[in-house]
């Protein structure tokens, strides 16, 4: 193991430490996040949403967004898949169907950094009964 | 480099831990590979989250889920239906008492509400055995920029500044301590960290160094710079072998990376901390006595002054701090004494950790910002009396400490107040009382553990606690007079003003603070011979209502002293003179026909 040997080390090491516990200090802080969920049942890992996933992490991390991506159960909506729930704190969710990676990016670069609406909405056509 | 997308942290606090959280964490970790999601998912091994009462904690994260009361069985269904389906396990969220809802996220559990996490920053966050996680949480930063500005004195008066008391429970200002150590020159100087946590029921040291064990190494690194000390020594108890084991691995890992060890950070600065073993005596928590045990001589105190910043460990200036204390210390240098000393009451800053035990919903270890009362505690992070009883009193600051009644709910929990009310702050312990407890009994015990533990050198403390401790007795099984409670309270003057350490000096609070508050209680035990909460074995009467024995024989043949006589089918009655007062009879009638007198 290299020593560390001055405030400069300490906080080289430290930069590269904490995207580990990234994910944790956000945990903390999630309800005034960004939500991003995955569908990620059969049919969706099926039409790629492993690789969609993947990428709006990698694009979230490198733009430093405060994202929180997970992945959830079938939607229903197994004729779009790959598709994306995206939840912006006091807002109403929006969920985009087929999502290749390519378009993961654009909707990171558009809906979730941005706020423009990209093309593949599904509309609204049910009640969630969540307490 | 794997890219998780989730962290299950697993509480490994010695409660959880007693609870299988190892299994677990070792089922996860099988499961993970199983599943091959050992990429995805990091299994992390944490210190204590403080909800003990609902132990072991699984914590999922990002999305902040708080399982409770996982069992090693049920890994495969977190794994299966939260990760794998991202579906909530509904049956092992947090169930709110008042509203019947499931909690997923803790921030909205009135356990957590109401929290400020200072000293705990870390606990149930980090993995303590990887000293790469605390540096990633700002650690050893506090200790570099110190060293970097290579001005002491100032360290200190950023401490003074910030009003930072001692934890362990007298509140001396830290700052001020050490100053006064600075001053004394010397070849040699100790910085010495108090781990002797000895009230009953308290554990927040233990926690911290078990959940975040290199907060109090960088602390101690921090103050032996500003004191003139090359040494550190962890006086800890060895009944905490999982807090030992922690705090070895972080000093190992402190001296690999080179912040413990010689020239630190580049500098002409060199400290390395060592551990010694105490045998667990009340009175080793006593700074004297500290010092004398680590230098093996028996641990008794001795009069100060001299006190330790002038002649302390083998006749060198050293310096005390709490376990807890330590642990502020970091943050106050990172975020700056004006941050700090906007928390809390007009004298007394930051937070406080309290262990909540007793007859409370939420048993737990919790910080909240001084001045936040004992109403909130107790009702709203504790979730109130267990089994709706009605709340009696609370004991805080151990056998030094006192009892407080209802009345005292509404005050703001700081030093002088605690003290003002006839108790204090002690290290932290909180032990709730419900309307069953008898307050001379609870006064007794308090009275029982500190003869057990005095260490016999001085004669008030040794002989006069043994007189208070021996006409508690008497007065518990009826026996008492008037008399002997005006003897009580004399001792009790005498013991606290001629006892030599604090111990002694502080002793009789538990008598004193439950004769203030329960006057009445003490009178119905000399006068009534009666225990108002029916907990005083000899005072109790067990009757039978005529009226309502059938005569089945079920209590006569369970009494094991053969108190009980009667026939078969009439009214039974039992012998006062020979009833033990066991209660068997109690439990067996069908007909409720024995009530307690």
């Amino acid at each position: 193991m290299e020593k560390i040997k001055s405030l400069a080390d300490l906080k080289a090491k430290r930069e590269q430490l904490q995207s580990n516990l990234k994910l944790r200090e956000m945990g903390d802080n999630v309800d005034n996040m960004i939500q991003v969920k995955v569908a990620m049942a059969t049919c969706g890992i099926a039409s790629g949403a492993k690789q969609v996933m993947e990428t709006i992490i990698n694009e979230c991390n490198t733009r430093k967004l405060p994202v929180v991506v997970t992945q959830t159960g079938c939607m229903g909506y197994c004729y779009a898949e790959p598709t994306v729930e995206v939840k912006k704190p006091g807002q109403e969710p929006v969920v985009f169907g087929h999502i290749t990676p390519a378009k993961a990016t654009e909707l990171v670069e558009k809906y979730i950094a941005g706020n423009e609406l990209i093309e593949g909405i599904i509309p609204v056509n049910y009640e969630k009964i969540d307490k | 480099m794997a890219n998780y997308k989730y962290h299950i942290l697993i509480c490994g606090g010695t409660g959880c831990h007693a609870s299988q959280s190892a299994q677990i964490k070792e089922n996860f970790e099988k499961i993970i590979v199983e599943k091959n999601l050992q990429n995805d998912v990091q299994v992390v091994g944490t210190g204590c989250f403080g909800f003990c009462e609902k132990g072991p904690i699984v914590k999922m994260l990002p999305d902040n889920t708080f399982y409770t009361q996982v069992t090693p069985e049920d890994c495969n269904e977190i794994v299966q239906e939260h990760i794998i389906k991202g579906r909530k396990v509904q049956r092992l969220l947090y169930l709110d008492p008042k509203s019947q809802e499931h909690k997923s996220d803790s921030k909205h559990m009135g356990f957590y509400k109401k929290q400020l996490r200072i000293a705990l920053r870390n606990c149930g966050f980090i993995d303590p055995e990887n000293i790469e996680e605390y540096i990633a949480r700002d650690g050893y930063k506090a200790l570099a920029s110190v060293l970097e500005q290579n001005d002491p004195q100032g360290t200190i008066e950023v401490l003074k500044k910030a009003g930072l008391r001692g934890r362990g429970g007298a509140g001396f200002p830290t700052g001020l301590k050490w100053e006064l150590c600075r001053k004394n020159a010397a070849d040699q100087k100790y910085m010495i960290c108090n781990a002797d946590e000895g009230d009953p029921g308290a554990f927040m040291d233990r926690s911290i160094l078990e959940g975040d064990p290199h907060t109090v190494i960088e602390a101690m690194a921090i103050g032996g710079f500003c004191i003139g000390a090359s040494k550190g020594l962890v006086y800890i108890r060895a009944e905490y072998p999982l807090a030992i084991h922690r705090l070895r691995i972080a000093i190992d890992q402190a001296r690999e990376y080179g912040l413990l060890g010689n020239n630190i950070f580049g500098t002409d600065f060199s400290f390395d901390i060592e551990l010694r073993y105490g045998a667990g005596a009340f009175v080793c928590g006593e700074e004297t006595a500290l010092i004398h045990s680590m230098e093996g001589q028996r641990g008794e105190p001795t009069f100060k002054p001299p006190f330790p910043a002038v002649e302390g460990y083998l006749k060198k200036p050293s310096n005390v701090n709490n376990v807890e204390t330590f642990a502020n210390v970091p943050v106050i240098i990172n975020k700056g004494w004006e941050w700090f000393s906007s928390i809390g009451t007009e004298k007394s800053k930051g937070t406080k950790v309290f262990a909540l035990a007793g007859q409370i919903n939420n048993v737990g270890l919790i910080e909240v910002p001084m001045g936040t009362t004992l109403r909130e505690v107790i009702y709203e992070i504790g979730g109130g009396i267990k089994n709706g009883k009605k709340f009696k009193a609370v004991q805080t600051g151990g056998p030094s400490g006192g009892c407080l009644t209802e009345k005292f709910l509404d005050t703001p929990i700081d030093y002088d107040n605690l003290i003002a009310a006839g108790s204090m702050m002690g290290s932290g312990g909180m032990i709730v009382m419900d309307e069953t407890s008898c307050m001379v009994s609870v006064a007794k015990f308090y009275l029982d553990f500190i003869v057990e533990e005095s260490c016999g050198k001085c004669s008030p403390c040794r002989i006069g606690n043994k007189r208070m401790s021996e006409i508690l007795d008497k007065i518990t099984k009826g026996n008492g007079t008037m008399e002997d409670l005006e003897r009580l309270k004399n001792l009790a003057k005498v013991i606290k003003d001629t006892a030599l350490c604090g111990l002694g000096q502080t002793s009789p609070n538990p008598v004193l603070s439950t004769m203030d508050n329960f006057w009445d209680e003490y009178v119905a035990h000399v006068v009534d011979k009666k225990c108002p909460a029916g907990q005083c074995r000899a005072l109790k009467q067990y009757v039978i209502d005529p009226e309502k024995c059938k005569g089945c024989t079920a209590c006569a043949r369970a009494c094991p002293v053969g108190a009980i006589h009667g026939t078969v089918k009439q009214p039974h009655e039992i012998n006062q003179e020979a009833c033990i007062k066991c209660g068997t009879c109690y439990e067996k009638c069908k007909f409720n026909a024995i009530s307690i007198k």
